[in-house]
């Protein structure tokens, strides 16, 4: 590797970041660097702080202190403006959709580019359509209403919203939970060719092995607000953590104790 | 001793927690006035609610407002008949009316269509996480949901209770009328020589004030709803009782304000 491209900052860079609900540490030291181009799973189980993760990195939440840099610019310094404008570059898939009830598909697929004044409203209709077809969906489906579609047009209405604006950094929340098996593989693999299309950065969080083989390349886990192991996404069923082990294979014995009670 | 130190300890967290709240309210309320006057201005969604706020309310308000007027007149006649004051009748109903009856009670009936119906959907809206949703695309939620709701209130309350004054003087004509057997010609001059116009405009001004009142509640509450169909549905109670409670509390304020001396 040439000097040039070691010296290059990584697309996200995340330095000691805590973050604590009352006396709870959801995040307790986190640093993680996501190199440019990279897809990048974060596994661990529910209240892990994997959303919050996300949440901070997208300004929906403030960390209580650490840093995070978004291509070497500290985000947390910077303006409310510099914010917003920094969030629009990033497309964000929600765990359960999230689409707009009260506006059909069409507008809740093209609402970024509205915002953002890429698009008249009179080119939308269009627009929708063929952003809805990179998905596999028709483009007649963009008249429809969120609450007349299945769960798995849902979320791929959901995955082209998220990447209509063609965002260079993607986050995923659990894109398969709620899906059958056959129907994450397919959500899946539309994420692989839509990262890959747009070259975008991608990090998504799953508690669902198949998934975060089929999209990661690279992996990590956190556990307690805390990263316990980080190595190749193709190595998650043989990492030789205690705790990714316990976790990868569903083992009730091992490091992770689940908390019951709070 | 204990005792007596709990009962200090929790008067004053119950007391710092109310402070709390009304300095939150507060900042969202300056917020989102202030986003009514800075652009960008989603003029659909302020169509929509005001549609939803000023016309489709117009059935409620007017039905409450006949009958609340109708009401007066059939009221006060059995006062006033045994002084042989009946001729004040008209003053009564027109005064009643435009001060007071128009704008607290299509207010009330606002409170419970509406401000209940913006904390639901603010509500379901902040637990599916599309208020996240709308951050992410480049929308400010302040501005695309709060905004242009207390917009639409402020201006369409005024208005319904322009109907309100209107169809509550119509009320207590037609009781008048067909019921007491006054005049038509009589009762219509005496009512057009009580009425001023400090008392309607007054009547506006309330209800500009309780239109802010309302979708403030309905947008505060559903803003800021936590843990699913629960979070929404007290979130909803909420934002009618406090507005309902607030909008009475104002009401008497302004009343002593402009009418007391």
């Amino acid at each position: 590797m040439d000097q040039s491209m070691t010296s290059a900052p990584p697309k996200i860079r995340i330095r000691n970041l805590h973050k604590s609900f009352g006396d709870k540490k959801v995040l307790d030291g986190i640093s993680l660097d996501v190199p440019q181009g990279t897809s990048f799973v974060i596994i661990g189980g529910s209240g892990s702080g994997k959303s919050v993760l996300l949440r901070c990195i997208l300004g929906l939440m403030t960390p209580d202190s650490g840093s995070i840099e978004i291509d070497g610019e500290d985000v947390l310094a910077a303006s409310a403006k510099r914010r917003e404008q920094l969030r629009s570059e990033i497309g964000m898939l929600f765990q359960n959709g999230a689409l707009f009830d009260s506006l059909p598909v069409w507008e809740n697929v093209t609402f970024g580019l509205l915002a953002l004044k890429k698009l008249t409203r009179a080119n939308a209709r269009g627009k929708a359509g063929a952003i809805l077809e990179q998905v596999g969906l028709a483009p007649s489906v963009g008249d429809l209403y969120p609450s007349e579609l299945s769960g798995g047009m849902q979320k791929r209405v959901g995955l082209a919203r998220a990447i209509a604006a063609q965002p260079n950094i993607l986050f995923f929340d659990e894109p398969t939970t709620g899906l059958d098996p056959i129907m994450g593989a397919v959500i899946d693999g539309l994420i692989v060719d839509c990262v890959k299309k747009l070259g975008s950065t991608a990090i998504a969080i799953t508690h669902d092995m198949a998934s975060a083989q089929r999209i990661g390349d690279e992996a990590a886990m956190l556990y307690k607000g805390k990263l316990v192991w980080q190595g190749a996404a193709a190595s998650l069923m043989h990492s030789g953590n205690d705790y990714v082990d316990q976790f990868t294979h569903g083992r009730r014995e091992g490091p992770i104790t689940m908390e019951l009670r709070r | 001793m204990d005792m007596v130190l709990d009962l200090v300890a929790h008067t004053g967290r119950t007391t710092l927690s109310l402070i709390r709240s009304a300095g939150a309210l507060a900042l969202f309320a300056l917020a989102g006035l202030s986003h009514i006057v800075r652009p960008p201005f989603y003029g659909r969604v302020f169509i929509r609610t005001f549609l939803e706020t000023g016309f489709f309310s117009l059935p409620v308000v007017a039905l409450t407002a006949l009958f609340s007027g109708g009401v007066i007149a059939l009221q006060s006649y059995t006062g006033f008949a045994q002084y042989h004051a009946q001729s004040a009748i008209a003053g009564i109903v027109v005064l009643a009316v435009t001060r007071e009856l128009g704008p607290v009670l299509a207010g009330l009936m606002v409170a419970g269509r509406v401000g209940a119906a913006m904390a639901a959907q603010i509500g379901t809206m902040r637990v599916t996480d599309q208020i996240d949703a709308l951050s992410t695309l480049s929308t400010n939620p302040m501005k695309y949901l709060v905004a242009p709701r207390l917009l639409a209130g402020i201006i369409a309350l005024p208005l319904l209770v322009l109907v309100a004054d209107v169809l509550g003087v119509a009320g207590g004509f037609t009781v008048a009328v067909v019921k007491l057997g006054f005049s038509p010609t009589a009762y219509i001059t005496a009512t057009l020589n009580s009425v001023k116009v400090m008392d309607v405009t007054v009547g506006l001004i309330k209800a500009a004030l309780f239109g802010f009142l309302i979708t403030l509640m309905g947008c505060y509450y559903g803003y800021n709803s936590k843990g699913g169909a629960e979070g929404v549905g007290s979130a909803t109670t909420a934002a009618v009782v406090v507005a309902s409670i607030l909008l009475l509390a104002f009401d008497y304020l302004i009343t002593d304000l402009f009418f007391s001396q």
